[in-house]
């Protein structure tokens, strides 16, 4: 089959490799009908995430059709059409049972590589790295999909592609950044980062209610995105105004109740900060640099929450530890459970609450993918969400 | 059957640790040999000095007459032991250059004997000089011969002394249960091929290197149904090994906490090797694997598989060929 792998750093190639096959009992094969580039994808592109193998096949945001299905699958059939969350979740362990998928203990074969990082090992990932499993990933023609009877979701033939695809991983974690901040009647949020995460944050604060949505980016498509289409009340572009002062002239000196940093390790920001965090990063001094982190802490009200959907791998310097206990702030952070979100978040799809295809900006054939990854990296045409049709 | 209090003493001070490598708080014994080295090294590199620099005061402290000759010999000695003691100094762990020392010793010794033969020296003094380099000569000797024995215990495998624990979503007594029918260990270890229960002995077969097999008897010693299990090689095995594991309710009905403790005692030769290389630089983190792979087994009902994990060393994520065969471990066979 076709598949696009991970070939070193910025280089990305659709290459020949051999068909996946069950493993498993639980297994299920899935032909891919669509699949994504997400904006965590482009870490990996970049580099900047440890124990990558030349020829690792990339991915983690796709569905499509089952074709064959292991023995110990009960509930799904060949031919079922399913969308596949990219944590990978046994479904029976303490984490799993506690409907925290993306911590599975029993789904990552290599959890001694995370368990030299990070003390211990969250679940195993489509197409991320050998230290979150070594899962071949998505952005093929055809995937292995491990406890197929725990993550898959069937979904209606009524809902197109594009409708149901992003329940894989930006929409569920776009949501789950809103629902970390225990939005009330009345609460303020801000997004930073208006990208495809973003979005999903800033439309899913407007389904839970909140009352002010701001948008945080320097890019004004994104940011005109953000309000036309994801719901957000105010942007800011960070290279034409003060984040701080206009988060504090929005909200009468108060912050933002709830703050989301859906932007992650390979921040952007105005000013010197920004000079010395990249030359850290060169140097191997810091692996991440938190400046989005940052200013979401800092303008964040007191006993406010910061909420940290965006990826992460290793070390930050001047962490504001500072500002979070002296204002009782609280920082909820996790990769998404998105088990736990596939069948509410679709039936908000399916009473129309939401249509998340607003995101795609580009269509590629797989074949092109290369292309996808430059395109989405570089903000080639306005690029905002790429999928890859696979067939 | 022991109690399990007599069991742990056992196990953690017991007859496995016969001195071989480690002295009784865990010390390297060769840290302590090689500290006794440099010690010798600094008094031969100060010996050596004295003799070069001021031969005259040495003959005249060990009574042998001021002669050119005399003189000469001690310049010569004097070289050698700024020989021995560069050498013991940078190469402390080195049997080679400690014997060099006692080489040197037996030359003085021979030197001083013929000594006594001449008229103009001082025999009282002679005599006093004997006894100190008989009383080094022993140091030297103790430290060469214990040098070259843990050079010999470097070709040893050291006691593999492994503790590790994990919490599995069943009750103990089903996890006791699973574990104490030993033949379903190998479903989980990852270098166990077989184990067979016969009239109370169990028979381990593990995987060597190059497809050979090492084989040992065992016994369990020790059984507390749904608590511990405790289980030791027989007399005269080949591999001498023992374990306990414990299974303790983990609080807030998470299941069992289970704990391991599993010693290897050292061996010599080929097998010893063998037994090295089944569990490689960092056992302590392959009986973990083997942990990890008893709660999927649990807990899933199967070892689980990802596309880079069924094969031995690095191997991208992709796909594996389709000829590849892959064992119930999850590893591909080569």
């Amino acid at each position: 089959m076709k598949a696009n792998c991970w070939m070193g750093k910025k280089r990305v190639s659709v290459e020949n490799v051999p068909d996946p096959k069950i493993l498993n009992s639980r297994d299920a094969i899935v032909r891919i009908t669509s699949t994504a580039i997400c904006g965590s994808d482009l870490h990996l592109y970049n580099g900047f995430v440890p124990t990558m193998e030349k020829g690792d096949v990339l991915g983690h945001e796709f569905m499509g059709e089952g074709v064959e299905v292991g023995r110990g699958v009960s509930n799904l059939r060949v031919g079922d059409r399913v969308v596949v969350p990219f944590p990978i979740a046994c479904g029976h362990c303490g984490a799993c049972r506690a409907g925290s998928t993306s911590l599975c203990e029993n789904s990552n074969p290599n959890a001694y590589l995370a368990e030299k990082l990070w003390g211990h090992s969250p679940s195993g990932l489509f197409g991320y790295s050998h230290m979150l499993g070594g899962y071949a990933g998505g952005q093929a023609e055809y995937a292995r999909v491990p406890f197929a009877d725990v993550g898959p979701i069937k979904v209606p033939e009524h809902l197109t592609d594009e409708q149901v695809l992003f329940l894989s991983d930006i929409f569920p974690t776009g949501y789950m950044g809103a629902e970390m901040c225990d939005i009330e009647p009345g609460s303020v949020i801000a997004v930073w980062g208006a990208g495809p995460v973003g979005q999903f944050s800033i439309a899913s604060a407007r389904m839970l209610g909140a009352e002010r949505i701001v948008a945080i980016d320097r890019f004004d498509y994104r940011l005109k995105m953000a309000s036309e289409k994801a719901g957000a009340t105010d942007v800011i572009n960070y290279e034409q105004s003060d984040v701080y002062e206009t988060l504090m002239e929005l909200t009468g000196g108060r912050g933002p109740d709830g703050c989301v940093d859906a932007v992650g390790l390979e921040a952007h920001a105005h000013g010197p900060m920004y000079a010395v965090d990249r030359a850290k990063q060169a140097l191997m001094l810091e692996t991440d640099r938190p400046l989005a982190l940052r200013q979401a802490i800092r303008a964040c009200r007191n006993g406010g929450t910061v909420s940290v959907i965006g990826v992460y791998g290793g070390f930050i310097d001047h962490f504001p530890m500072g500002a979070v206990v002296n204002r009782s702030l609280t920082i909820k952070a996790g990769q998404c459970h998105v088990h736990r979100y596939l069948r509410p978040l679709l039936d908000r799809i399916e009473r129309g609450e939401i249509d998340p295809s607003f995101v795609i900006t580009h269509r590629l054939p797989l074949s092109a993918a290369a292309d996808g990854y430059d395109m989405f990296l570089n903000k080639v045409d306005e690029c905002e969400k790429v999928v890859l049709k696979a067939a | 059957m022991q109690s399990l209090g007599a069991f742990d003493e056992e196990l953690d001070h017991g007859k496995s640790e016969r001195g071989l490598g480690w002295n009784s708080d865990g010390r390297s014994l060769r840290a302590v040999a090689q500290r006794r080295a440099q010690g010798l090294g600094a008094f031969s590199l100060g010996l050596g000095l004295a003799q070069l620099l001021a031969p005259r005061g040495v003959a005249r402290l060990v009574g042998l007459p001021d002669t050119p000759r005399s003189r000469t010999v001690l310049t010569l000695i004097g070289m050698r032991e700024l020989a021995s003691g560069i050498g013991l100094l940078a190469r402390p762990g080195s049997a080679s250059w400690a014997w060099t020392r006692v080489v040197g010793d037996a030359m003085d010794l021979a030197l001083l004997g013929d000594a006594f033969t001449n008229k103009d020296a001082e025999p009282a003094r002679l005599a006093a000089a004997t006894a100190a380099v008989l009383g080094v000569a022993a140091l030297d000797t103790a430290s060469a011969a214990h040098l070259s024995r843990n050079e010999s215990v470097q070709k040893l495998v050291l006691p593999i002394h492994v503790v590790k624990t994990i919490t599995i979503g069943r009750p103990p007594s089903e996890v006791y249960a699973f574990w104490r029918n030993l033949e379903n260990l190998p479903r989980f270890m990852a270098h166990l091929e077989s184990v067979t229960v016969q009239n109370g002995t169990s028979t381990w077969r593990a995987k060597g290197p190059a497809g050979t097999t090492i084989e040992w008897q065992a016994e369990v010693v020790m059984d507390r149904p749904d608590e511990a299990i405790g289980w030791r090689s027989v007399e005269g095995t080949r591999v001498p090994n023992r374990g306990v594991v414990r299974f303790q309710p983990a609080p807030g009905d998470r299941g069992t906490q289970l704990r391991v403790e599993l010693k290897y005692e050292p061996l010599g030769g080929a097998l010893g090797a063998t037994i090295a290389k089944l569990f490689g630089e960092e056992p302590a983190q392959q009986i973990a694997g083997d942990l990890r792979r008893l709660k999927q087994v649990l807990e899933t009902g199967e070892v689980l598989h990802s596309d880079a994990s069924i094969h031995h060393g690095l191997h991208p994520a992709r796909p594996a060929e389709t000829n590849v065969r892959i064992n119930e471990l999850g590893k591909a066979d080569s």
